[in-house]
């Protein structure tokens, strides 16, 4: 067969392509997010949290439920560096605690729903006909139910003890997909008609491999995007399930819980609240000037594209 | 048809001094991008007089619709335009866009590629239309009536009253194109710019809108700028031709001298690349190396010397301007050559090096004593049209495929020919589904589908049925190296590891590509390469059938020949089958053997490819074959063409009868009235056996 595609071999074809490649996708994207500068600025932030939430507890000299009963009420010192709460905790030790629990609780769930409603969404946009059909119905079923007041019951049920948070977690997974998969299946819509899919099909691979191989990847900047801006999201209902005393039950802690306690000093110790507030702002934030910063790279027709 | 061409020449003799209604002079378009600056259009020159058509030519991405869009003032805000544009001696370089508006629609008419978008679907065909009237004339509303009325009676729209009111949905491509042209004509411009005007639209349908096109030209005196990359439709339609690469003229000519004496290496290739469907050899088609080179850095020197087989080393100095020979000033080629070229009289056969034919492994076995790969008989595909979203009431049936039969036997390729909505793509989802048909039969190498119980068994006979798409970018996963995508019809049929690693490297060299650029991703490969690696995927388990579903119609001419080759290479080495769906009527006659036209799901005539071509039996495939445009003036302008009346029936109606009764030439003028009713009264079925020539027709030609 070698004559034949020397026969048939553009010589000048293979030279012509090496020296014109284009830029790898990857490559693009990235420079166009390095580009913009929020999201930049988003990234240092974000790294400095997870930097803290991570190395917080080893640099303070204060263990989060070791309470001094020495100083109740202090405002910042050398001593304990953010003050102490009502109880004699120490502000530092509290934080960065509460700050790791929402990040792992927000980053958690936010993977959890995006892995749920990327295969349901595909599937049921995959398989067609009645699987399409009652997939839908079930979703927008799902869609209509009350989920905050069933999230609560879940979390009073079985939120107690060490493992609380754990519960937390998997309620807001389970009520936090309908919306994604709704729109993830959508977006297959168009993917499953694309001709390598029914390839692939016609190749005989089996479904599941189909959905894994062909089309979540190819979903996968919308999934990333999602992924990202669903760590807000998560993020900002454990704060809130946990102010209302729904979320996490002390003497556990998260960025929710410090606040609602804070809140009722406000005048006589600002700290206490100003602390955690001012983590989870940064926090949500940096989020959102991440997500915004990939979907514009990822999106070709933005406008952050260079100018030539 | 013949009759058409004399007026316009008549109308060009009359006129020979006469100004040029449009002259552009050096016109330069540059886009600003990611990468660079893009100079989209370099000095393109040239002067139309009225009556007179331009065809511009050239592979995609050369230029020539940024030019035509300069012309307009349509581009982008960002493109930076400069030399002139003169439309009877005004400049339109330079006026802002609301004094161009006044121009285009009144002096420029536009015809686009695609009549479903350029029209609005929430107004009627008659408020789009008169609103292109009252824009540029003072005229009453009972005026603008009249006068819509007069244009789509002159477009061929029947009972052009009553369809004012209609809106584009209701009418078909063919249909939406001619009240495009309508309303282009509208306001009797000065010059028709026709932006791949036929592109969109079948063989028959094209034939019928490029004669509404000539009758457009001939009622408005106007220059035609005719964009095309269909060198048939330019032989046909155009007096002078300009062939453009990479963004600039290389030659300009006229038809005949651009078709019969091309001077410039690239106008040559393209010619010779280009299957003739009027001629009978199956000379090997001679394809153009390379790609057309990045319009951001353009090297110095001809930018065709990278692909030229002609290049020397000044060729690569500067690039040579486009200047007429010392026999003839009206001949314009940029190429440093061309004298010898002329001196020499050196066609494309003595430049390009012409690949030999491989002798087929099966030449010395008889057709029918080769083994039958695939065995359709009478196959049905009937779709439900329902309406009701959650109780779905059947309100109707689409027969998309009913009743079609074919063998394909081994190392042979069968075409399945018609217009679109004939049910020839259905035809091979059908076959390729391997689910039991609805009704008739399918065989996969002697095996009925209907026995065909588990996923295991499908997947056995999937090892030798495979399938390569139209759309090289769409068919490979852009998150899949090539291994992958090569290594994934390996790895679904259950081959080891180090069996897909061999098996992907013999590929990647079998279809020409290199195999240490396996590791790379489809984007990073042209749209032929992209193709090969399509088709090496279909080879991967070493199929005994292919089924190639327009495996070329998305590929520019010069890119398109290497990949016939290719097809004709792998047939002959291997053995393969091939089912080939294509509307491209001259591709199908340099690539298969046999040919299966089809007419509303339905196999109306079925036989050899010569046969059928030299002698078609039914009035269908007599009307398709007289309708492809072909790349070769002289024969274009003596031609009698078979004009079939109106577009395909939907597919939804129930049908007596024949189902071609409706457009056929043969029973609306030669057919008497008794004769006549044996057509609407009895469905012709298939006639003859498997060695004949056979065709579905009353009264067969």
């Amino acid at each position: 067969m070698t004559n034949t595609s020397t026969a048939s071999t553009p010589v000048i074809e293979q030279d012509a392509r090496t020296k014109q490649r284009p830029m790898s996708k990857r490559r693009l994207v990235l420079r166009r997010f390095i580009r913009n500068v929020p999201a930049d600025i988003g990234v240092v932030i974000f790294t400095l949290l997870v930097l803290l939430a991570v190395f917080g507890p080893y640099i303070s000299p204060w263990e989060y439920d070791e309470l001094d009963f020495m100083s109740l009420t202090e405002p910042p010192s050398a001593e304990h560096w953010l003050g102490t709460d009502v109880a004699g905790a120490d502000m530092f030790a509290l934080a960065v605690r509460g700050l790791g629990k929402s990040l792992m609780i927000g980053v958690i769930a936010s993977l959890g729903t995006s892995v749920i409603a990327a295969i349901v969404g595909t599937s049921i946009a995959y398989f067609r006909g009645w699987v399409e059909r009652v997939g839908m119905w079930l979703i927008d079923m799902l869609l209509a139910i009350p989920s905050f007041l069933l999230l609560a019951m879940i979390v009073s049920a079985f939120g107690s003890g060490a493992n609380g948070w754990l519960a937390l977690t998997f309620a807001l997974m389970i009520f936090g997909w309908f919306g994604y998969a709704r729109v993830l299946r959508s977006m297959t819509l168009s993917l499953r008609e694309r001709e390598y899919v029914q390839a692939a099909k016609y190749m005989g691979v089996p479904s599941a491999k189909v959905i894994t191989r062909h089309l979540i990847p190819n979903l996968g900047s919308i999934l990333i995007i999602q992924f990202v801006l669903g760590v807000v999201v998560s993020v900002l209902a454990e704060t809130g399930l946990s102010f209302l005393g729904f979320g996490i039950q002390p003497p556990d802690t998260s960025l929710g819980v410090l606040i609602q306690e804070g809140s009722g000093t406000l005048l006589t110790a600002p700290w206490m609240l100003l602390v955690p507030m001012a983590l989870l702002v940064a926090l949500t934030f940096s989020m959102t000037l991440i997500g915004d910063g990939l979907r514009d790279a990822l999106d070709p027709t933005s406008q952050s594209g260079g100018k030539a | 048809m013949s009759s058409i061409i004399t007026a316009d020449s008549a109308v060009n003799d009359r006129a020979p001094d006469h100004p040029a209604a449009l002259s552009v002079r050096d016109l330069t378009v540059t886009f600003p991008s990611e990468s660079g600056l893009v100079h989209a259009v370099r000095e393109v020159s040239f002067d139309i007089k009225p009556g007179q058509t331009l065809g511009i030519v050239g592979e995609s991405g050369s230029g020539k619709s940024v030019t035509s869009t300069a012309v307009m003032g349509l581009l982008d805000e960002a493109a930076k335009v400069s030399g002139s544009i003169r439309l009877n001696n005004r400049e339109l370089v330079g006026l802002t866009d609301a004094r161009m508006s006044k121009v285009r629609g009144n002096e420029i008419g536009m015809i686009f590629q695609d009549p479903l978008s350029a029209l609005t679907p929430v107004f009627s065909i008659g408020e789009q239309l008169g609103e292109a009237l009252a824009i540029h004339q003072d005229l009453s509303r009972a005026q603008i009536r009249k006068r819509s009325i007069e244009l789509l009676a002159l477009v061929g729209i029947p009972n052009a009253e009553s369809r004012l009111k209609s809106y584009p949905h209701e009418f078909s491509g063919g249909m939406r194109q001619r009240v495009m042209i309508a309303i282009a004509i509208a306001n009797d411009p000065d010059v028709i710019i026709a932006d791949e005007p036929t592109t969109a639209l079948d063989v028959t349908i094209q034939a019928q809108v490029l004669d509404v096109l000539k009758v457009a030209q001939r009622e408005t005196g106007a220059a035609v700028i005719m964009i095309t990359h269909d060198l048939g439709v330019v032989a046909g339609m155009a007096d002078e031709v300009l062939v453009m690469y990479a963004g600039r003229p290389v030659e300009q000519g006229t038809v005949d001298d651009i078709f019969y004496r091309p001077q410039m290496p690239y106008t040559m290739g393209l010619l010779g690349a280009v299957p003739r469907p009027h001629e009978t050899d199956s000379a090997r088609l001679v394809p153009v190396q390379g790609n057309p080179p990045s319009m951001v850095d353009l090297p110095p020197g001809c930018p065709f010397a990278p692909r030229c087989p002609l290049v020397e080393d000044r060729c690569r100095e500067a690039e040579p301007p486009l200047t007429g020979t010392s026999a003839d000033d009206k001949h314009l080629v940029a190429c440093v050559r061309s004298e010898e070229i002329v001196q020499r009289e050196l066609s494309y056969k003595d430049i390009y090096p012409v690949p030999e034919t491989l002798p087929s492994i099966l030449a010395d076995t008889q057709r029918l004593e080769r083994d039958p790969i695939l065995e359709v008989r009478n196959l049905k595909r009937h779709f439900p049209l329902t309406s009701g979203r959650f109780l779905r009431r059947r309100t109707g049936t689409v027969r998309a495929v009913d009743g079609v039969t074919f063998d394909i036997h081994q190392g042979e390729t069968l075409a399945l020919v018609g217009e679109s909505g004939c049910g020839k793509t259905t035809t091979l989802h059908s076959i390729m589904e391997l689910m039991p048909p609805e009704a008739g039969s399918i065989q996969v190498m002697g095996k009925d589908v209907q026995e065909l119980k588990s996923r295991r068994e499908r997947l056995q006979i999937r090892n030798d049925l495979q399938i390569v798409f139209q759309d090289p970018v769409a068919s490979l996963d852009p998150r899949m190296t090539v291994y992958e995508i090569l290594a994934e019809p390996l790895a679904t049929q259950g081959r080891k590891k180090e069996q897909v690693s061999a098996r992907v490297d013999e590929l990647m060299e079998l279809v020409g590509l290199e195999s240490g650029h396996a590791d790379r991703f489809p984007q990073h490969f042209s749209g032929g390469q992209r193709q090969r690696i399509g088709i090496a995927r279909a080879l991967a388990v070493e199929p005994k059938l292919v089924v190639l579903d327009e495996p070329v119609s998305a590929l520019d001419v010069s890119i398109q020949a290497g990949i016939i080759n290719l097809l004709e290479d792998l047939q002959a080495g291997l053995g393969v089958s091939f089912l080939f769906v294509a509307h491209d009527l001259s591709v199908v006659r340099h690539l298969t053997n046999r040919i299966a036209v089809m007419y509303l799901g339905q196999v109306i005539e079925l036989g050899e490819v010569e046969q059928v071509f030299n002698h078609p039996t039914h009035p269908y495939t007599h009307a398709l074959l007289s309708a492809a445009p072909i790349p070769d003036p002289e024969v274009e302008r003596n031609r009698e063409r078979v004009m079939l009346s109106g577009d395909l029936p939907s597919p939804s109606e129930p049908n007596v009868g024949c189902p071609f009764t409706s457009r056929c030439p043969k029973y609306r003028d030669v057919l008497a009235d008794e004769d006549r009713k044996q057509c609407d009264e009895v469905e012709p079925q298939l006639v003859g056996t498997e060695a004949e020539h056979r065709q579905a027709c009353h009264y067969p030609l």
